[in-house]
């Protein structure tokens, strides 16, 4: 692959970087990324991988633009209420890079159809907004030895790790969906707009290092932030011999979907 | 063993040191490029720029009125 004059003048401040360069920009033309939900979280994700010139960007979420969403979802736009969001995200994508590829799904992730879908990807960015999928994104990452990047915000806080086989999983570390109710979800608790705007951005990130090849993902260990105070904390972790899923004796076998909506605000 | 040559002179920052960098890509190791450049901003910064990013510079020579010529080896 060659990069053509304009891509070489869009790239400019990548290419200069030590660590991309011209090698790491097509290893970035040629990288495909699943992002799971157009919200708070894949908006800026989505946005920073389209600029970076991801190769292939797929969006997948079965939800409307929605007044409420606006105040953190930046890729969505007034205009664009009531579309459907992959649609909205499919058209922000398209004008701010030709280079990307945007392919969407305008469907619920379920157990059936997640194998299908991320087998076409290299990276996946969890952009949900629930445990049972968070789960389920990790169970079929272990099954299919994808890496991803899980990512969640609440109020002032967020929280980040990434997955690649053979390191920590999400359920090394939380075993299981917590009960509903026990975690409030973003419709109760609320959520300062930018929080999601850090944490998406630092999947974003997380997903470009991988495609170069470049520097140390977020493996093993568990990055977790609160605004108020500004810190950012990162508590080492390991792949735990006893998890469920990628243990030594996995009792979880297949997929399921747990029925335990977290934002269950429409339901 | 050839020797690569890129002009530069009409471009500015920041795409003289990406013009030097994708040719410098093309290089096998141990390969020579040489890089017209003008005095100046190009001047000063593209030979710390590609020793920063672990190339080495041979030499600088002048060549006429504003213009330089940068060997870089890979």
């Amino acid at each position: 692959m060659n990069l053509s004059e304009e891509q070489i003048e869009r790239y400019s401040r990548h290419i200069i970087l030590a660590d991309v360069g011209p090698e790491g920009q097509e290893a970035i033309l040629h990288g495909k990324v699943l992002i799971v939900g157009a919200g708070g979280l894949g908006s800026p994700a989505a946005l920073y991988l389209a600029a970076a010139g991801v190769g292939t960007i797929g969006l997948i979420d079965n939800d409307e633009v929605d007044l409420t969403n606006l105040q953190r979802q930046i890729i969505h736009a007034t205009p664009d209420l009531n579309k459907p969001k992959v649609l909205s995200a499919k058209e922000k994508i398209e004008k701010l890079n030709p280079d990307v590829e945007t392919v969407i799904y305008r469907e619920r992730i379920t157990s059936e159809n997640i194998m299908g879908i991320i087998q076409e990807y290299d990276f996946l960015i969890d952009g949900t907004d629930n445990f049972p999928t968070k789960f389920l994104i990790n169970d079929a990452c272990v099954f299919a030895q994808k890496s991803f990047s899980h990512g969640g915000v609440l109020r002032f806080k967020g929280q980040t790790m990434t997955y690649t086989p053979g390191n920590a999983c999400y359920r090394c570390v939380f075993r299981s969906p917590p009960p509903k109710d026990a975690v409030p979800s973003c419709s109760q608790a609320g959520i300062l707009g930018s929080i999601a705007g850090i944490l998406g951005t630092i999947q974003a990130t997380e997903a470009l290092k991988y495609l170069i090849g470049k520097g140390h993902l977020l493996t093993n260990r568990v990055l977790t932030f609160d605004a108020m105070q500004m810190e950012f904390r990162t508590v080492n972790i390991e792949r735990d011999h006893r998890c469920p899923i990628c243990g030594d004796n996995p009792t979880i076998k297949e997929l399921s979907d747990e029925e335990q909506p977290v934002c269950d605000l429409k339901q | 063993m050839t020797i690569h040559k890129l002009d530069i002179t009409k471009e500015h920052c920041p795409m003289t040191f990406v013009k030097t960098k994708l040719e410098m890509s093309k290089l096998k190791e141990g390969e020579i490029l040489e890089v017209l450049l003008k005095e100046g901003e190009p001047l000063e910064n593209i030979p710390k720029s590609l020793k920063e990013q672990g190339f080495e510079v041979l030499g600088i020579s002048h060549i006429e009125s504003d213009v330089y010529k940068v060997q870089i080896k890979k």
